[in-house]
Order: structure tokens, then sequence, then C-alpha cells
């Protein structure tokens, strides 16, 4: 079997084009997926079980499927009923772009959630009864105590969800999308060369990577200058 | 004188306390007059911690009554923030905010408790540090100072919301041996001013000091309560005799 290198480097500028979809893919669902993290956080530690449970629930059914057969369930599965046509989100899930992000958002939501809650358990009580002995109320407390330190807690593990998110987009090329890994399917279907392809592409992915750590690297370091070096 | 020692401004009556099946307070009861500095000693366990905790409420008694300057804590109470304006507290481990600056720990709680506009909160705040000896450290972060600074800088955090009492939770007892005394000056210095002090703590050299009142604790009640040469020359209690004869022979 022969290994053409040069073809390894004439497909990146090409795999390239889907790097916007993969970037849009990206930064829509983890923002969105912050959004609904925090929500979830909020509802699961407000005590009341009619907020816990749900929470509860809607992490443990994206936890515990795989990203691809919910892309299929939304993507192929909402469709079939007139009230989700009907509805106002059909405007979103008729496009597999949409599918996508939604899929990608709720999965991020339940996991990050966890991560953030992680975050939050590792605030010393003591930090709290001070709060509290200062007359600070619970509200106040959460924002200007508990929040600052739970996120510079949670950077690390955090920043590992966004990686894999990264990579978790390239199943968008499972429903017609050209993102990156769609590009590379396509160059592949016409070269019939998928080992040289695909090394390229996984390259492109892996340059992506090492942006996203060393972004998450400054921040952590932004956030922790307070700790004793 | 004209004499405001005379008015309670916290009343413990008959307090009792559990944590689950155990009884951490038993019937305390316990006066404490407006400007009194009552410093409460005992074995550990013995639920010291546990009573003045649930003076400014961070533990929520069972039974009994506690009425701090007018205020009765009861359970569902809108007005326990009011309370806790009124009462600063001390703790064994500081807990400083570690994410803020010296300056930005002393003025937080003031900012949005207080109200205070930015510029009177800083100013406040660099005068307390200075009544704690440190405004040169304003602009660091706790981790940067050693452990008797940052117990006074707490004790300065407590200080500006202008309380009427300071409660210390064994304010010394995760010290260094040589930072103690910086500490303990700083709390002499209070004393004087003529705070109204509760203070957890086995520095027996601050009791027989600064003490009004030395509080003996064990097993979750108060076992015996007298002014300090009376407390330590002559007390009347066994497990007094025991626990002191304890403490000090090192």
């Amino acid at each position: 079997m022969s290994f053409d290198i040069a073809l390894v480097f004439d497909s990146i500028p090409k795999m390239l084009e889907g790097i916007g979809l993969t970037l849009e893919l990206l930064f829509l669902s983890t923002s969105i997926g912050l959004i609904l993290a925090v929500i979830t956080l909020l509802m699961r530690i407000s005590g009341r079980r009619f907020l816990a449970w749900p929470a509860m629930a809607y992490i443990y059914v994206f936890r515990g499927t795989p990203i691809l057969v919910q892309i299929f369930v939304i993507y192929y599965g909402l469709p079939q009923f007139d009230l989700i046509r009907e509805s106002i989100f059909w405007a979103i899930l008729r496009e597999p772009f949409g599918c996508m992000v939604v899929a990608l958002s709720l999965n991020a939501g339940a996991y990050v959630s966890e991560i953030l809650r992680g975050g939050l358990l590792g605030v010393d009580r003591g930090l709290h009864e001070a709060g509290k002995a200062l007359g600070m109320s619970t509200p106040q407390r959460f924002i200007y105590i508990t929040t600052p330190i739970a996120v510079r807690l949670a950077i690390p593990a955090y920043s590992n969800d966004f990686i894999s998110m990264l990579k978790a987009t390239a199943l968008a090329s499972t429903v017609t999308l050209l993102d990156m890994t769609g590009v590379a399917r396509t160059i592949v279907a016409k070269t019939f060369a998928p080992y040289e392809i695909f090394i390229a592409a996984a390259m492109i992915y892996m340059v992506m990577t090492w942006f996203i750590q060393r972004g998450f690297g400054l921040f952590e370091r932004r956030m922790s200058r307070y700790v004793k070096p | 004188m004209n004499d405001p020692m005379d008015q309670p401004i916290i009343v413990l009556e008959n307090v009792d306390k559990f944590f689950g099946a155990f009884q951490a307070l038993k019937g305390i009861n316990l006066t404490v007059r407006k400007r009194e500095r009552v410093v409460v000693c005992g074995p550990s366990g013995s639920g010291k911690s546990t009573m003045i905790r649930c003076i400014n409420r961070l533990e929520e008694h069972d039974g009994g009554r506690i009425v701090v300057d007018g205020h009765e804590l009861t359970s569902g109470d809108k007005n326990i923030d009011a309370v806790r304006r009124e009462v600063g507290m001390v703790f064994q481990s500081f807990n400083l905010f570690p994410h803020l600056k010296v300056i930005d720990n002393l003025m937080l709680a003031p900012r949005l408790v207080r109200k205070l506009g930015k510029a009177e909160a800083r100013e406040q705040a660099m005068h307390l540090l200075e009544r704690v000896r440190i405004p040169d450290q304003a602009d660091k972060y706790p981790s940067q100072l050693s452990g008797g600074q940052q117990q006074r800088v707490a004790i300065a955090r407590s200080l500006c919301m202008n309380p009427e009492i300071m409660l210390f939770d064994e304010p010394t007892s995760a010290l260094d041996p040589e930072m103690i005394s910086e500490v303990l000056d700083v709390m002499v210095d209070l004393a004087e001013d003529g705070m109204t002090m509760i203070v957890v703590s086995h520095e027996m050299g601050f009791a027989r000091k600064v003490a009004d009142t030395v509080v003996f604790m064990d097993a979750g009640e108060i076992i015996e309560r007298n002014p300090p040469a009376e407390f330590f020359e002559h007390p009347k209690n066994e497990r007094t005799k025991l626990f002191l004869s304890q403490i000090i022979t090192h």
C-alpha cells in the first residue's frame, strides 16, 4: 500500500472549507449548552424537588445515551410528529444544522452542569459561613463568593468537555452537513484515499485542539492569580 | 459611672442543640452584658463553638430562647441578616475570600449589605487595616499573607460591618506560636475600646488579662462561670480543676 504525503497536504486547504461550519457548531452549541448548564445546575441545587428532579432526569438521559443516537432521534425521529412540524421549533428542526446544534447543546448542557456542580462542591463551606456572618444574602454569596471560585475549579474539566465538543461536531457529517469531516468524506469519495484524507483531517483537529487548550490554559492562569504559586 | 454594662445584649435561656441524636448543648443559660468580655474554654467537643455559632445562627438551636440585642432568633427568621450585621465573627480558619485582595475582602460586605459607596468603603477598610496594623498588605491576596496577618485581616473584615458584638471561634488555634500574640494584641485593643466580645479560646493569658468573665464548658453544659481571678485561683468544680491542670502544666 502506498501513502501519498502530497495528497495529505493538498487536501488540507479543501478541508478548511468545512472549518467554518465546524466552528459555528462548536461555538453555538457550547454557548447554548453553557446557558442550559447553569439553568440545570440552579434547578438541581434549588432544594426543590419539582425543579431538581427534571434536571436530574435530563442529565441522566443525555449522559446515558450516545450523541449519535440523540442526533438520529432528533433528525429522523422528531419530524414524524405533526406536533413538532407545526410548532415554532420546526424552523430549527427541519434543517440538519438546527438538529445538530440542538443535539450538541443539550449534550453539553447535561455534562457541563455536572462539571459546574463539581466546582461548587469544591468551594470551602467556611467561606459561606463567613459571608453569612457578614450579613450577605444567599444570592449575594452565590454571585460574589461561590461563583468565581467554582468557575476556577471547574476550568480543567470544562476545557476537557469543550474539546470533546469539538470532536463531537464531526458527527454532523452523518446528517449530510459539510463540516470538516463531512468535507473529508466527500474528498474520500472522489479520491478513494481515506488514509491520507482522514490523517489530514486529524491534523486540523489537533491544531484546533491546541488553540483551545492554550486558551483555557491562559484563562485558568488568570483565574488562579490568587492561588499561592 | 453611668453603667451601660448592666444591659444584657445577649441572652441564652435553656438552649438545646442536637446534631442527630447527639446533644451538643444541654440547657445553656448565659447572659452577656454590653461591653462584657467573655472567654469560653473547655475540652474539645464540649459545645463551645456550637454555642457561639448559635448566637449568629450559623447553627439553629433546637430548644430554648436566644435573644441578641433585642431580636429573638426564631426559625424562618426574616431579621436574621439584621442580627448578623450586628454580630461579627472570626473563625479558626480565617475564611478570607481567597479570590479577593485584602482590601476587597474588607469592602465586599459593606458595599453589598450596608450599601456604602466605593470611596467610603475603601476609606473605612484602610482605616481598619491600620487598626490591625497591616495597611501595607491591602493589595495582596490572602494566600500571600502569613496566618497571623490573615487572621488580623479577618478581624478587620468583621469590624467593617460596625458590629456591636464580636464572636471569636478559636481565633489563634490554627496559628503558628510566633503569630499568636500579634492577633491577641489586636483583640486586646478591641476589648479596650469597649467591644462586647465572646471568645472561645484556650489562651489563658488572654483570659486573665482581658476577660470580665470566664466560662468553662464540658459535655454541652456550662460548668462554671466566674471572673478570671476567681476562676483561675479557686475553681470550684472538679472538672474545671482537672481541665486547668491539664492546660496549665505545659
